[in-house]
C-alpha cells in the first residue's frame, strides 16, 4: 500500500511525464533525449536554490532572499573579475559570502524571534540593493575560466550534451537527498518543522539547525548565482528578479508541505522539471507568450496546494 | 508621551522632514501656480497616495493575522483593466466610458480580493501562500489583458483621477482622505474593528463567540483587493498607461512595510491605521529625500532594508532585554517548554 505521504510526490512525477507525454505527441522534435537534458541546462541554478529552499520549508520557514542573492552573487563575481580577480579566489568567497549572509538572517531569525518572512524579506531588499550600490549597469564577464564553463558541452551517449552547471545541480540534488535523509542534520530538520516545541524538547539542537539551514539555503543561493554567472556571462541587477517565487512554487509542486515537516527533495526536482516542461512547451507552441507561464505556475500552485490540504485533512481525520 | 505607540514612528517622520529642511531650506515652501498648489510636501502625499491606499488595506488584513502578497499583482491588473477598456472605446474621453472602466475595474479588484479571501477562509490555505497565488498569476494575467504591450490612453478625464486637482490639491489626495475616513469610522466606530481584531487573535474562539469570522475574513480581504484597485487606477492614470510587467512592482513589501513602521505586529489581533498612515509617509518620504539628496536612487533599496530590520529588532522583545542588560532573557525564557515558539509566517 502506498504511503500517504508520498502521494503528492507520486502526482508531481506523474505530472512530469504526463507533460512531457502531452508536448512530444503535439510537437514533432519534442521527444528526444536533447529537450530533456535542455531542461536541466535550462534550469540548473533553479534547481540548485530549489535544494536550498526545499531544507529552509522543510523547516518551517522561507527564505525570500534567494532571487536577490543569486543577482548579487554574479554582480560581486563580474565585478571582482573584471578587476582582475583570479576565479579560484572569486568563487570561494562569494561562496562564503552566501553562507555568511543565510546565517546572519537565520540568526535573527531565531535569536530575535522575527518572523522568516520579514526578515529573508529585509535580506531581499539588502541583496538588491547591494547590486545596485556596485553598479547600475551590466558587467559583462570574459574571463577564460567562465567562458570555458559557460561553452563547454559534455558529450553523453545518444548524441546528447549537458553543461557543467547541470553536473554541479545534478551532484547538489543529490547531496540535498543524502543530507535530508542520510544525516542527523537532515532528521534535525524535518523534527524542527515537524513542530519546534517537541523537537526543543527532545533536545534537539533547533537554534543551530534552524540557523543552519538559512545557512545551507545562502549557499546553495550563491552557487546558483555562480552557475547563472556561468549561463548568462554577465552581472546585473535586475538578474533572477522574482525567481524566489519560481523557487517556491518548484518546492510547493514537488510536495513539500508549507507548514514544514514533511518534503522530498527528489519532489523538488521534479518540481523544477514540471516548470520547465510548461516553458518548453510554451515556446514549441510559440503562438502562445510567455505570461502564460506564470498563470499555468499560479494554477499548478494552487492545485498542489488544495491537494496537499485534501491529503492533510484526511490525515488528521483518520488520526482522530 | 514615550510610551504612546505612535511617538517614534511620528519622531522618525519628524526626523526626516528636518533633515529635508537644514538640507534644502525651501522644501517646506508651497507655490500657487495655475491654481494648484506645488512644493515638496504636495508631492509626497501625492506620489504616496497609491502606497497609503494598499497599506489601509493591508493593515486591516494584517490584523486578521494574514498578509496580501497579491496587492502589486492587482494594481497592474486593475490599471491594465481599466486602460484596455478605455483604450477600446471610440471616444476616450467621454464621462460615461470612464465611469464604466473605472468601475469594472475596481469590480475586478474587489472580485480578486475575494478570490484570495476564499482560498484564506474557506479552504483554510496559509494567507502568505493562498495570496501567492495571485501574485506569481496575476502579473502574467496582466500581461495577458494588455497583451505583453504598454497600453497608453489619451483620455484627459481619466488622468484627472491620478493628476488632476480639486481645491488646488491634487485629486488622489481625497480619494486616500475618503478611504481613510471609511476605514477609520467603519473600524473604529462600529464594532466591525473589535471583530477583526478578534478574528486575528483566534479565530475559532471569536467564531465560538458568535462571530462570523469567516464573512469577516472575505470582507477584509476584498477590502484590501479593492484598496489595491483604486491605487492601481492613480498610478495607470498618472501615467496615462498601463504596464503590466512593472505597475505596482514591490508594492506588497513597500506596504508591508508601512504596516510595520505603523505599529501593527504581524502577528495579528491589533491595527493601527494612523499608524500605517505615518508609516506609509515615512516611506514616501524617504525615497523623496534620498532623491533630493542626490544619493543615487538604486540606494532606496538598501535603505528601506535596514529600516525594515531596524523596525522588526525593535519590535522584539528580546532585543529590547538584549538592550535593557538582561542577556536576552526574558522571565519565561529559562525552561524550553516555557519558550515561546514563533509560528511561521
Amino acid at each position: 500500500m502506498l504511503k500517504r505521504q508520498y502521494v503528492p510526490l507520486f502526482v508531481t512525477v506523474g505530472l512530469f511525464v504526463l507533460l512531457f507525454a502531452a508536448g512530444s505527441f503535439r510537437y514533432t522534435g519534442f521527444f528526444s533525449l536533447q529537450v530533456l537534458m535542455n531542461l536541466l541546462i535550462d534550469n540548473s541554478f533553479l534547481l540548485i536554490a530549489a535544494v536550498g529552499m526545499t531544507f529552509v520549508i522543510v523547516s518551517g520557514g522561507i527564505d525570500l532572499s534567494v532571487g536577490s542573492m543569486i543577482a548579487l552573487t554574479t554582480m560581486i563575481s563580474a565585478s571582482l573579475l573584471q578587476q582582475g580577480w583570479p576565479p579560484y579566489i572569486v568563487i570561494p568567497l562569494v561562496l562564503s559570502l552566501g553562507i555568511l549572509f543565510g546565517t546572519t538572517l537565520g540568526a535573527m531569525i531565531h535569536y530575535f524571534n522575527i518572523q522568516p518572512f520579514i526578515a529573508t524579506l529585509a535580506g531581499m531588499f539588502l541583496a538588491r540593493g547591494l547590486c545596485y550600490v556596485i553598479s547600475i549597469h551590466t558587467i559583462t564577464i570574459d574571463n577564460a575560466f567562465y567562458t570555458t564553463m559557460a561553452q563547454t558541452k559534455i558529450r553523453l551517449p545518444g548524441n546528447t550534451f549537458v553543461s557543467f552547471s547541470v553536473i554541479i545541480a545534478l551532484l547538489v540534488v543529490a547531496l540535498g537527498i543524502y543530507m535530508a535523509h542520510y544525516t542527523r542534520f537532515g532528521r534535525n530538520t524535518y523534527a524542527v518543522g515537524g513542530n519546534e516545541q517537541s523537537a526543543l524538547l527532545m533536545g534537539l539542537p533547533v537554534a543551530r539547525t534552524k540557523i543552519m539551514v538559512y545557512g545551507f539555503s545562502g549557499l546553495c543561493s550563491s552557487l546558483a548565482g555562480v552557475v547563472f554567472t556561468f549561463y548568462m556571462l554577465s552581472g546585473y541587477g535586475l538578474h533572477a528578479s522574482g525567481m524566489e517565487l519560481d523557487v517556491i512554487a518548484a518546492v510547493v509542486i514537488g510536495g513539500t508541505l508549507l507548514t514544514g515537516g514533511v518534503g522530498f527533495v527528489v519532489g523538488t526536482f521534479f518540481g523544477v522539471m514540471i516548470q520547465g516542461v510548461i516553458q518548453t512547451i510554451i515556446s514549441f507552441e510559440g503562438t502562445l507568450s510567455s505570461w502564460w507561464t506564470r498563470i499555468v505556475i499560479g494554477v499548478l500552485l494552487l492545485l498542489f496546494i488544495l491537494l496537499q490540504k485534501l491529503l492533510g485533512e484526511r490525515r488528521l481525520a483518520e488520526r482522530s | 508621551m514615550i510610551k504612546h505607540r505612535l511617538f517614534w514612528p511620528l519622531c522618525v517622520l519628524a526626523g526626516l522632514l528636518l533633515f529635508n529642511l537644514i538640507y534644502s531650506p525651501d522644501f517646506f515652501s508651497i507655490k500657487m501656480r495655475d491654481g494648484h498648489l506645488y512644493g515638496s510636501l504636495i508631492d509626497i502625499l501625492n506620489f504616496g497616495s497609491p502606497l497609503i491606499l494598499v497599506a489601509i488595506g493591508m493593515t486591516l488584513v494584517i490584523a486578521t493575522s494574514g498578509i496580501d502578497l497579491s496587492v502589486g499583482s492587482v494594481v497592474a491588473i486593475t490599471g491594465a483593466m481599466a486602460c484596455l477598456s478605455i483604450s477600446r472605446s471610440a471616444d476616450q474621453n467621454a464621462l460615461m466610458t470612464i465611469l464604466i472602466a473605472v468601475a469594472s475595474a475596481l469590480l475586478l479588484s474587489a472580485l480578486l480580493g475575494l478570490w484570495n479571501g476564499l482560498l484564506v477562509a474557506g479552504f483554510g490555505i496559509q494567507p502568505i501562500i493562498a495570496t501567492l497565488i495571485l501574485m506569481v498569476a496575476g502579473r502574467g494575467i496582466a500581461q495577458l489583458i494588455t497583451n505583453g504591450q504598454i497600453i497608453t490612453v489619451l483620455s484627459p478625464k481619466y488622468q484627472y483621477i491620478g493628476a488632476g486637482s480639486l481645491f488646488t490639491l491634487p485629486f488622489s489626495i481625497f480619494i486616500v482622505a475618503v478611504m481613510f475616513a471609511v476605514a477609520s469610522l467603519l473600524t473604529r466606530k462600529t464594532a466591525l474593528g473589535l471583530f477583526i481584531e478578534s478574528v486575528g487573535c483566534k479565530p475559532t474562539a471569536s467564531r465560538l463567540a458568535g462571530i462570523r469570522s469567516r464573512t469577516v475574513m472575505l470582507a477584509v480581504y476584498m477590502f484590501c483587493g479593492l484598496c489595491a484597485g483604486m491605487a492601481g487606477l492613480i498610478l495607470s492614470s498618472n501615467v496615462s498607461s498601463a504596464d503590466g510587467n512593472n505597475a505596482g512592482l514591490w508594492y506588497e513589501l513597500d506596504a508591508i512595510l508601512a504596516v510595520v513602521i505603523g505599529g501593527t505586529s504581524l502577528n495579528g489581533g491589533r491595527f493601527y491605521l494612523t499608524g500605517t498612515l505615518i508609516g506609509a509617509l515615512i516611506i514616501q518620504t524617504l525615497t523623496t529625500t534620498i532623491y533630493m539628496v542626490g544619493v543615487p536612487p538604486e540606494i532606496t533599496l538598501v535603505v528601506k532594508a535596514v529600516v525594515v530590520l531596524a523596525v522588526c529588532l525593535v519590535q522584539s522583545d528580546k532585543f529590547r532585554g538584549l538592550l535593557r542588560g538582561r542577556g536576552g532573557r526574558g522571565k519565561a525564557g529559562n525552561y524550553p517548554a516555557n519558550r515561546e515558539v514563533n509560528p511561521h509566517a
